[in-house]
């Protein structure tokens, strides 16, 4: 009879070595995702355990869009409570997109009037305003290096509409970058 | 191919994922079309100043602790559950070891018991009329009276000469059995000699204990355990019970 899964601690030890490498990487897309270090820990914390819970399961042969899938849902599951706030999802129409130009935005910030050379914290700052799903796409190609098959995978989207959202999430960005660069010092 | 094909074709070029087929109608439409290679220049370059800028965050130490935390440890020390898991198992040496507790368990229990209710018997005596069933400062009258009347008669030795005067006999319950009491005076102080047979045939040194305020001097002679008690001094019931044992020996052997 095998032992019990929770009590076995060689299954706790494997789940180490394979999945704690990766908590930097679930940490930064939960902060992309949920954009507040508070909610991202509480993400990244409840996506390791339902990880470990589900280990038994795994078959690999990837870990990282594993964790991501699991850490996507635990972001979803957070949205959802964030129901007072509807317009962090923005639907693939192209037409609602254009409707909330970013660089609009960050015209706004003050931050963007003193800031022209893009440093890092720009562009995490105009990545972070990305509208959802593009953020998300986005950051799993540009940040954490998935392939668009694996992106697939962990959004539960077709590689097409991994691919037309890419395109929208650059085209984006490209607008908000440029017109921080038209910006007056 | 199409501009608006082309637009969204071109990120996937960049990022590698193009067949080569389709990678070179991509690039043909590029080197003939100003706006998307304007359109790929901007986007190689986001790439660059992405890839050279730091756009990761690092998990907090205390969220990796916590994680860790969560989860069993490595080497989880063993916990009462775990103990009597490994007794139920049928280990040999755990059964070895729960044997062993429970035996030692149960003689504390049964000595501390055994010692309780020797005093209570004692404290019994005390009231009147209840401290012998037979009056005799004679030896040879008091050991006859308990044959009959238990399956081993208890000796009875006369220590007048040595300063314990022996007053009588009686028969008393401890241990719901029924036992042998003999009993001697020190001056006006009562001294209660419980003796019970034991399957414990070698002789055991005496201990003496203190239960409520009362001195129990116990001991095992020849397949007898005795328990001396009384309000005398343990330096007097050492005393009594070191002579008893010496007496007891010559009228053994002689």
């Amino acid at each position: 009879m095998p032992p019990k899964a929770s009590d076995d601690p060689d299954k706790a030890r494997r789940f180490r070595e394979a999945a704690l490498p990766y908590l930097d990487d679930a940490y930064t897309l939960a902060r992309y995702l949920l954009r507040n270090a508070d909610d991202a820990e509480d993400a990244v914390q409840e996506c390791y355990l339902r990880a470990f819970r589900h280990f038994d399961s795994y078959r690999g042969p990837a870990m990282k869009p594993w964790l991501f899938a699991i850490l996507r849902n635990v972001c979803r599951a957070e949205y959802a409570r964030r129901a007072t706030a509807p317009a962090t999802t923005i639907d693939d129409a192209p037409e609602s997109a254009e409707q909330t130009p970013l660089w609009r935005e960050a015209q706004e910030t003050p931050e963007a009037q003193v800031l022209r050379e893009k440093d890092s914290a720009t562009i995490r700052r105009l990545v972070a305003a990305l509208a959802e799903p593009f953020r998300e796409t986005f950051v799993l190609r540009e940040i954490q290096n998935l392939s668009y098959r694996e992106i697939a995978d962990v959004a539960e989207v077709p590689v097409g509409t991994v691919m037309s959202r890419l395109a929208r999430a650059r085209a984006m960005l490209r607008s908000a970058w440029l017109a921080e660069e038209e910006q007056p010092k | 191919m199409t501009c608006d094909e082309a637009e969204v074709l071109l990120h996937a070029l960049i990022d590698g994922e193009l067949d080569a087929g389709h990678a070179r109608e991509v690039e043909s439409h590029i080197a003939d079309c100003p706006h998307c290679t304007a359109l790929m220049r901007d986007y190689r370059e986001m790439s660059k100043a992405m890839a050279g800028a730091d756009m990761r965050y690092s998990a907090p130490p205390a969220l990796r602790k916590r994680i860790e935390a969560a989860l069993p440890q490595p080497k989880p020390a063993p916990n009462r559950r775990a103990v009597l898991r490994g007794f139920a198992m049928g280990s040999a040496v755990s059964a070895m070891a729960a044997t062993g507790l429970v035996a030692i368990v149960l003689r504390r229990g049964d000595m501390e018991r055994i010692q309780s209710e020797v005093v209570s018997a004692h404290l019994r005596s005390l009231q009147a009329g209840h401290l012998t069933d037979v009056i005799s400062t004679d030896q040879h009258t008091v050991k006859p009276w308990f044959n009959g009347r238990l399956d081993v008669a208890p000796p009875v030795v006369d220590l007048t000469a040595l300063g314990f005067t022996l007053i009588g006999g009686r028969l008393d319950y401890v241990d719901a059995r029924p036992i042998g009491a003999v009993v001697y005076k020190r001056r006006q102080h009562v001294i209660n000699l419980f003796v019970a047979p034991t399957s414990n045939t070698e002789r055991r040194p005496a201990r003496i204990d203190t239960v409520r305020g009362f001195n129990i001097r116990h001991w095992s002679d020849g397949g007898l355990d005795y328990w001396a008690v009384s309000d005398i001094g343990r330096d007097e019931l050492a005393e009594f019970g070191e002579k008893f044992e010496a007496t007891a020996r010559t009228n053994r052997e002689g």
